[in-house]
């Protein structure tokens, strides 16, 4: 299925959760903030939560700013 | 809470007087190099989507969380309901629920929009957050923001990345004899003696980005500052003469030949 991840289109496996979307990015759950259709997603709920085709999945961190 | 040797910001103590931004560097080690000669405690961020190209380097390695503690901004956001989204993902990136609190009302000027600055400092503040606004030079503003509960009050010295210092000084003092609460003057510092001048009036602190990211040599900006942060205190500290407009001499007369 499609996702839309930061901005571009992404394929990802069916009911993908974000915890496994993030393993698959190598991404270090401790230092991002997911946000799925405008909703912030807590942490501890990233195993549980399975993203559906079409989601716009934003993933964030700090970079660098004034 | 104000006065004395350091400087308390919601309970934290900080032995710097200086926060330094992580913007603008030519590279990440010599961000890193300057923030170490910085003698900073607390560095600005932004939140902003992440890397998904792990080529590239990410800030965090450069940030020795054990030394710095974190300050996200909310730089970019031109409302308050924005801001409020952008405090909320800082915090769950989980390091801080300190926010620096920008509402922009204009990109020319990157002037605050202090409407929807009041409305995110209230909704955040109840929320749990400690919340840094920052804000024009005016001490009405100031002092509204302090009392919707802001931990610190940051008022600009000048437009942010001008470089042009403290271009109301009297309105800064202004700030600084009604304030309960820290006032960190932001933005506009181009040079030492701006941050210098900031700390002799009262200011509890400074904070510099492009001062010292855009200098020839960042690094040896940041010591500048530090020392210029410094001086400042102590100077502020000491209290300075009256000015008066004629001499009055240092050296006595008695004791000369007849």
């Amino acid at each position: 299925m499609t996702i839309h991840l930061n901005g571009k289109a992404r394929e990802v496996a069916e009911g993908v959760t974000v915890g496994r979307l993030l393993e698959e990015l190598k991404l270090q759950p401790l230092r991002v903030a997911v946000q799925v259709n405008q909703d912030i997603i807590k942490r501890e709920r990233y195993g549980e939560v399975a993203l559906q085709s079409g989601d716009t999945v934003e993933i964030l961190t700090f970079m660098s700013g004034g | 809470m104000r006065g004395g040797d350091t400087l308390i910001i919601a309970g934290k103590e900080f032995r710097s007087r200086l926060f330094v931004g992580t913007g603008k560097y030519p590279d990440f080690v010599t961000m890193e190099k300057a923030l170490a000669v910085s003698g900073t405690e607390m560095v600005t961020v932004a939140v902003r989507r992440v890397n998904l190209d792990r080529t590239q380097e990410s800030l965090l390695d450069f940030i020795d969380l054990k030394k710095y503690s974190l300050l996200p901004n909310t730089a970019g956001c031109y409302t308050a309901d924005d801001a409020v989204k952008y405090s909320r993902l800082a915090r769950e990136v989980g390091m801080s629920n300190w926010v620096k609190l920008e509402v922009i009302g204009d990109q020319r000027t990157l002037f605050p929009d202090n409407e929807e600055l009041l409305k995110a400092t209230k909704i955040l503040v109840k929320d749990g957050f400690v919340v840094m606004p920052y804000t024009n030079d005016d001490p009405i503003m100031a002092k509204k923001l302090e009392d919707a509960g802001a931990a610190a009050v940051m008022p600009l010295g000048a437009p942010i990345g001008s470089g042009l210092g403290i271009r109301n000084p009297h309105n800064i003092a202004i700030i600084l004899q009604g304030a309960k609460v820290p006032i960190i003057v932001d933005a506009g510092v181009g040079t030492a003696s701006d941050a210098a001048i900031a700390m002799e009036m009262g200011a509890d602190g400074v904070l510099v980005n492009t001062a010292i990211a855009g200098a020839k040599d960042p690094v040896k900006m940041a010591e500048a500052m530090r020392k210029a942060v410094e001086a400042g205190r102590l100077a502020y500290e000491a209290g300075r003469i009256p000015k008066k407009s004629y001499a009055s001499a240092s050296t006595t007369m008695e004791g000369m030949i007849e």
